[in-house]
């Protein structure tokens, strides 16, 4: 049931975050580019299944999981766009804002927390209530692999830092983290070295739907921060954990649905579809690396010739060329590298 | 009494008029309801065990899908993942029986929608017919896609869009899902023919037209299609069969088995017309070896 005295509340918060709509982090680390104009953005929303919306607008896709808990991000896209974006979830719930899972440390993921996270509030009480008072609950908690807040803080990289209210409240080291929320259990599942090196995909298991992050997307080539730790290898980890956690109705199709970092809903064939174009393109560069070519023979060989016209581009922030680089750079054999990584 | 009955009786001619000029294009013009059977007659290597590698002729394909076709292996399909892999709606018409069933609301007898079920790996599809838009770009895509239709006098017209990738013929040649598809049913007492026409814009260089001819079967019956996946070969499982570019050796043999000349072969949309013919005997074209 709407609750209905949060509507004053409501009018204020949106005045409110149409103030911060100014409010962009001035140095925002990689992702892409942001629109030019963000008052022709619209947020659409989408139900996928279960408890489970995708938000669709500029940035990275972000998923919505409402019940009686409250609601639950993964992602939060840009800062200019956190009115429009509570507006969006507001259509969908009432409940506050308690938690933000961010898949990757990017802008266009990230540099939203700030906002969405003031209007939400942390489940808190017992000791913690009684030592910090109201600020134990003060903001919804950001959660992320702990190499998130290395890159989003200035402390791994050489990307500037974010602001701090932008940074994870809540990280983790291991290999994933649970969360039981809205009467379904939440896996939060680290890759390493994949898009970059604090890539989590979260799975509502109640739900059946995996939120990917730039681990899949369906609108450009694999994007491999590479150096933020990204490795074309890492990333086809990332896609065979995606489909080793998908069961179809029949085929290739239906039963656990999937929403990419960037594009459209999708379910197993899409990502087999991917993840088939990922590892060719892998192979092809990899024997040519073998044939000892370097990076601007491989590029003339075009190696992804057959599937430029679904993911190919000649301009923008993911170019083919920079989609080859990326792939030649991190399959090189370690010593020709250097850095290390295997 | 009788005057009621009267007026009544008077008013029906008029009200019928008026329910069908106001329902319009949502009564079936031309029931194309029961099971029909496919005559496996037409284009024979696109059925059962299939076309032969290599063989492109006569696709309107560009440069980029060629090269999907080149390097495709058929071991693909050995997959765990892939074993079940249906046909897409655009392809399925080439297979198999098909049974077609149309949905009307009860109350008003107007046709919500013409829903199709394929023998071959059981998919089936809901053709729309009450006028609902398209889903948004962002929404799911499937191999059935989503699929409106129209009556254009006896003949149904129906438009599929957010189709997933298909393929145009099942030797490697994909097909995109930004492809729409017009499809044409047309009704010749007991005979069917499907027509359907893809438009690609990322593997077709013109649009991709294709006929099926279907006969009615009084007596049909459809029967089910089970698919489980097996391990059939044991390799490890990030592993996908291809052939590195310029290594696939098995192109070859369509050309020399057939005497067809490579660049006939290789396809594109010159192959599709007949003028195509004496152009290749002008040029002194030789089957490829």
């Amino acid at each position: 049931m709407r609750n209905l005295s949060s509507a004053p509340r409501l009018g204020l918060t949106l005045l409110a975050l149409a103030g911060l709509a100014g409010a962009q982090p001035a140095r925002a680390p990689q992702g892409r580019g942001a629109p030019e104009d963000f008052a022709n953005v619209e947020i659409h929303t989408l139900k996928t299944q279960g408890n489970v919306f995708m938000l669709v607008g500029a940035g990275g896709n972000i998923s919505v999981q409402v019940g009686k808990d409250g609601v639950l991000l993964v992602d939060a896209e840009y800062p200019q766009l956190s009115g429009k974006i509570l507006a969006a979830i507001r259509r969908i719930s009432d409940g506050p804002i308690r938690y933000i899972v961010n898949t990757h440390y990017h802008a266009d993921h990230t540099s939203g927390n700030q906002n969405l996270r003031k209007v939400g509030s942390t489940i808190a009480g017992g000791n913690v209530a009684g030592d910090l008072g109201a600020e134990a609950s003060e903001g919804a908690s950001v959660i992320a692999h702990n190499n998130v807040l290395g890159r989003m803080s200035g402390a791994l990289g050489k990307a500037a830092a974010m602001p701090q209210d932008a940074w994870p409240t809540d990280t983790y080291v291991g290999d994933e983290k649970k969360l039981w929320f809205n009467d379904e259990g939440v896996e939060i599942i680290h890759v390493p070295s994949a898009h970059t090196d604090g890539d989590s995909i979260v799975y509502f298991r109640k739900s059946d739907v995996i939120s990917t992050g730039d681990l899949f997307v369906t609108t450009s080539y694999p994007i491999i921060d590479v150096a933020a730790g990204g490795t074309i290898n890492g990333y086809l980890d990332g896609l065979q954990k995606i489909v080793d956690l998908i069961v179809p109705v029949y085929g290739q199709e239906g039963g656990t649905l999937v929403i990419p970092g960037h594009g459209r809903l999708c379910d197993l064939g899409d990502v087999l579809n991917y993840r088939e174009m990922a590892t060719i393109i892998r192979d092809r560069v990899q024997d040519m690396i073998k044939k000892g070519m370097t990076l601007e023979q491989v590029k003339a060989a075009k190696p992804t010739f057959d599937y430029d016209p679904l993911y190919g581009a000649t301009t923008g922030f993911w170019t083919t060329d920079r989609f080859v680089e990326a792939v030649y750079q991190t399959l090189l054999p370690n010593k020709e590298r250097g850095d290390g990584k295997k | 009494m009788d005057q009621v009955r009267q007026t009544k009786i008077a008013r029906l001619p008029s009200l019928i008029l008026a329910a069908a000029l106001s329902s319009g294009a949502t009564f079936a013009q031309v029931n194309l309801g029961g099971v029909w059977q496919n005559q496996l007659d037409e284009d024979f290597p696109d059925r059962l065990a299939g076309p032969e590698l290599g063989d492109y002729a006569g696709l309107p394909i560009n440069a980029a899908d060629r090269s999907r076709g080149e390097t495709w292996d058929a071991s693909l399909l050995t997959l765990p993942e892939y074993q079940c892999r249906v046909h897409p709606a655009d392809y399925a018409s080439a297979f198999a029986d098909i049974r077609i069933w149309e949905e009307y609301d009860r109350d008003t007898q107007n046709l919500v929608a013409i829903h199709l079920h394929h023998f071959a790996w059981g998919t089936e599809r809901t053709i729309w017919m009450d006028g609902r838009p398209h889903p948004p770009e962002y929404a799911l895509h499937t191999a059935m896609g989503f699929s409106t239709g129209k009556w254009e006098g006896d003949i149904l017209t129906v438009t599929t869009d957010h189709l997933k990738e298909g393929w145009f013929r099942r030797n490697g040649l994909a097909r995109s899902d930004r492809a729409v598809v017009t499809e044409h049913f047309i009704r010749h007492e007991n005979g069917l023919t499907w027509v359907t026409v893809v438009n690609d814009p990322a593997y077709l260089v013109e649009p991709l037209y294709r006929s099926r001819d279907y006969v009615f079967s009084v007596a049909g019956q459809i029967a089910p299609y089970p698919c489980e996946s097996v391990e059939e070969i044991i390799r490890p499982k990030e592993a996908i069969p291809h052939h590195l570019p310029g290594t696939n050796t098995f192109l070859k043999e369509y050309q020399a088995k057939h005497g067809i000349p490579e660049e006939a072969a290789m396809g594109g949309p010159e192959t599709m017309y007949p003028e195509y013919r004496s152009k290749l005997a002008g040029a002194g074209a030789r089957p490829g070896k």
